[in-house]
């Protein structure tokens, strides 16, 4: 046993992780994604509220998002001590017990899901508790273990956000929130599955049945392509809705060509010259994937701040 | 002279007890705020009570 070891171990039989160890168990890069896509949904619904109950609004979703991912850690705590890439999770390091993450994800869901009705609206309130109950019970407990769609179908607990923002103004949902998410949730797959190309990682170990696991890697190259084409017609559909705008136009039409391409690109490659040259084009589609969605709802953004001086929107 | 020596275990519950410090006081301040905001918007004043005002 490492001294390594035996430190964490200490750590953890007398409870005394850092602060900085709970904050990790809220996925804190989760949760900007969370933060950012549930503001331009605050920010572009139609009408207003207080500039201090849509700070709080925003900060109790971003608790209930974290307290689904410190649910999650407790769930797959077994997974996370087989994989590399989650081996130094608070709950596998030894620094946070299971019985810890689980307590603090139960109250912090109670938490934002009260103070978000009481801040904001009943509605916002019972799509973020949905959202987490998605993301806990539907992902984690039920599909991530038994489907190699899981994170087509999970990647749906991530692209609820926007639509709660949008509540938190409006009280409702409307085709402008569903588009929002519905961006979010075909956005998901073939950023995931560029991931899964070139990241050795170890679902096989961990027992969770991914899509380049089970079905290979010219299967997953193949959904990529589909789930893109998909995507990119919600994307510029975006485009003459209430939310959508010139800006906007010009945004979707030039992401999605690069996308589409870059989608074409990895389609046409196999594993033999992906791997001459390390995953090259797998990595570029990846990386614009977080360029894609961020300047999406970027520009969904500039349409609604602009539209009050008349710039934004048709 | 100090007759308890310093541990990195004091540091460390010192910068969890610091967090749950400031989580605690940011709560208050976020329920005082809301409290404010609502109140001065009227959305806790009964509806026959801007009627009596107006009269």
């Amino acid at each position: 046993m490492s001294d390594a070891s035996i430190n964490t171990q200490a750590k953890a039989a007398h409870g005394d992780a850092e602060f900085g160890d709970y904050f990790a168990l809220l996925k804190p890069r989760v949760m900007s994604l969370v933060v950012f896509t549930a503001a331009v949904g605050l920010l572009a619904a139609p009408g207003s509220v207080h500039p201090f109950v849509a700070f709080c609004a925003i900060l109790f979703i971003a608790v209930g998002g974290g307290a689904s991912g410190a649910l999650n850690m407790w769930y797959d705590a077994d997974i996370d001590r087989v994989m590399a890439r989650t081996k130094k999770r608070p709950i596998p390091a030894g620094t946070v017990s299971e019985g810890e993450a689980f307590a603090i994800g139960i109250a912090l869901s109670g938490f934002s899901v009260v103070m978000l009705g009481l801040a904001a609206n009943w509605v916002a309130a019972a799509l973020l508790a949905f959202t987490i109950f998605f993301y806990v019970v539907i992902y984690t407990m039920w599909l991530k273990r038994w489907t190699p769609q899981n994170i087509v179908i999970g990647g749906a607990a991530g692209a609820f956000p926007p639509m709660i923002g949008w509540a938190v103004v409006t009280g409702g949902i409307s085709i402008e929130s569903l588009l929002m998410f519905t961006l979010t949730f075909m956005w998901t797959p073939p950023h995931f599955w560029a991931l899964c190309l070139f990241m050795k990682s170890d679902y096989k170990d961990a027992g969770v049945p991914m899509l380049h696991v089970t079905h290979g890697r010219r299967v997953t190259r193949n959904h990529i392509l589909v789930y893109t084409l998909l995507l990119a017609v919600v994307a510029i559909g975006m485009a003459f809705t209430g939310v959508g705008g010139p800006i906007y136009l010009t945004t979707a039409l030039i992401l999605n060509g690069l996308f589409v391409a870059g989608a074409i690109s990895i389609w046409r490659r196999d594993e033999e010259v992906s791997e001459a040259d390390g995953y090259k084009r797998e990595k570029a589609f990846f990386a614009l994937s977080l360029l894609y969605l961020f300047l999406h709802f970027g520009a969904i953004l500039a349409e609604a701040t602009l539209a009050p001086y008349g710039y934004g929107g048709w | 002279m100090s007759f308890r020596e310093e541990h990195e275990l004091h540091k460390r519950r010192f910068g969890r007890n610091l967090g749950v410090a400031l989580v605690l006081v940011s709560f208050i301040v976020i329920v005082f705020g809301l409290t404010v905001v609502k109140v001065t918007r009227g959305d806790y004043e009964p509806e026959n009570a801007s009627i009596q005002r107006g009269q």
